[in-house]
């Protein structure tokens, strides 16, 4: 009975948890939509949910809408590929090479304390005002980060387990391919998700910087024309994309790690 | 103990660490034998270079200076302080770990593993994880992935200091009672006096650092039986204390 107790208990609260969110979400909405009709509120600068879906449709009806989000989808999983990949290549490459990487060392840190969004302009004017400049932004921002969290997960493994392994006179490869790799699979499935939410945020800062589509153009262009309803609508579809892409990588790494 | 019962015979051997302000003298002029069968114990003071020697013999240490001439194609297994195993794979994948790096895994080694866990009543764990076996458990799956790459020598680097001292005792009956099965030739380092007595046939006292061989002495006591029956032994607390005398505090 009592563990029956425990199980009843358990579920009560998970369902409290899920209502009391999904309540205080509709509550926002509505006292937005509220203040905003009645006028309480400046809906000209504070926009309204009413407003947001119209201006979602009309997107649609114009054909834009999944161009947008297409677009800000691509550049994002490019750099999230890019940035993921060879993040681990390099940490992979340094780990294996001491010397290599305490003469890089400085330069790293050096570039990782750069505020990124610097570079833009330089970049820009070499690959040109495109989606390659946006992308390069993108993995700039991520992949140095990216970099010295899988590097120094490697660095901080086991050296017991290590000279375990050299007793059985494992060459480098060895160690890599059977505890190196393997015993930091968490670290690098967690700098996975954090790829994923810092590359979005490269993109948009690209799209900022330059771009002719993609929602961090829609969020530019509705500011500058002083239209906070395709504003807030542009911020509203981040939100759902980068919710979805985060959960999307957490779905991989749950299904791979099995 | 004639010659060709000879393993490895150490000579003048000297070990030196260095760092950016100054060198640590470790080992000097350590010399001795190990024959076929041996259990020799080494113990000293904690920091004395101990594991060293053992690191030197295993081949992970090559610069220091010394002779140690080793039996042609003498295989030597190390046993670390802890079991070391890998949480992400089972309990049969860490026996055949040291296999798989060698490329000598193939359907007899894996026969030899498999049957090693039988004998030594892990085999209805082999396909669970680590975290799911007590602490003895454990340094017994260690001891079986290192005898899985068939070592003439066995070094044990005080393979007990990890667990409490309750588990300690009946280990070291099983891993007696392991070597003992299986005929191997050991070196075991430990800083523990009794453990040491109760294990081993022959005792080498190191100094502190620089560490020198203070004293060797032969325990005589009835290697048949397990090491937990042979602290009764009245002869055990003669040679406690002939030994404990001799550590440098």
């Amino acid at each position: 009975m009592t563990y029956n107790n425990y199980i009843k208990k358990t579920k009560r609260n998970k369902r409290i948890i899920l209502f009391s969110q999904l309540f205080i979400l509709i509550t926002l909405i509505f006292l937005w939509q509220y203040l905003a009709s009645n006028n309480y509120i400046n809906s000209f600068i504070t926009s309204s949910p009413k407003n947001i879906i119209i201006t979602l449709i009309n997107l649609y009806k114009q054909n834009n809408l999944f161009i947008h989000i297409f677009i800000t989808l691509k550049e994002t999983i490019i750099a999230f590929l890019i940035t993921s990949i060879f993040s681990i290549i390099i940490s992979v490459i340094l780990y294996s090479h001491k010397l290599l990487y305490k003469i890089i060392e400085p330069f790293l840190v050096l570039l990782n304390s750069l505020p990124k969004v610097a570079l833009g302009p330089i970049i820009i004017i070499w690959l040109g005002a495109n989606q390659k400049s946006i992308i390069m932004i993108s993995i700039l921002i991520s992949i140095i980060i990216s970099i010295e969290t899988i590097y120094n997960a490697f660095e901080n493994t086991d050296k017991l387990k290590i000279k375990l392994l050299k007793t059985f006179n494992a060459s480098k490869k060895d160690i890599l391919y059977y505890l190196i790799i393997p015993s930091n699979k968490k670290t690098i499935f967690s700098s996975l998700k954090i790829n994923i939410s810092m590359c979005l945020i490269g993109v948009i800062t690209g799209e900022f910087l330059t771009s002719k589509a993609g929602i961090g153009y829609l969020i530019l262009y509705g500011s500058q024309v002083f239209n906070l309803n395709l504003v807030m609508s542009g911020i509203f579809l981040l939100m759902i994309i980068s919710f979805t892409l985060y959960k999307l990588v957490n779905l991989i790494i749950k299904n791979s790690s099995k | 103990m004639n010659l060709t019962n000879e393993l490895i015979s150490i000579n003048e051997l000297n070990k030196s660490y260095y760092s950016i302000n100054n060198e640590t003298k470790t080992l000097s002029n350590i010399s001795f034998k190990l024959y076929k069968n041996d259990f020799l114990g080494i113990i000293g003071p904690s920091g004395c270079g101990k594991s060293t020697i053992l690191n030197i013999l295993s081949g992970l240490i090559s610069d220091y200076s010394g002779k140690i001439n080793k039996k042609k194609d003498l295989k030597i297994g190390y046993m670390l302080q802890e079991d070391a195993l890998f949480p992400w794979l089972t309990i049969y994948e860490n026996t055949i770990l040291g296999l798989k790096i060698n490329k000598k895994l193939d359907t007899n080694s894996k026969k030899y593993v498999l049957n090693l866990l039988k004998k030594y009543n892990l085999f209805e764990f082999k396909d669970k994880y680590p975290y799911e076996l007590s602490g003895g458990m454990k340094q017994r799956v260690a001891l079986i992935r290192t005898l899985a790459l068939k070592p003439d020598i066995l070094l044990l680097d005080e393979p007990f200091s990890a667990l409490d001292a309750q588990t300690r005792l009946s280990v070291s009956d099983d891993i007696y009672n392991i070597i003992k099965n299986e005929n191997k030739t050991i070196i075991l380092v430990t800083h523990n006096i009794e453990e040491a007595i109760s294990m081993c046939n022959r005792i080498i006292i190191l100094t502190k650092r620089p560490s020198t061989i203070k004293n060797i002495y032969n325990i005589e006591l009835d290697n048949n039986i397990k090491p937990t029956e042979k602290r009764k032994l009245n002869n055990f607390n003669y040679y406690y204390d002939l030994i404990w005398r001799q550590i440098d505090k």
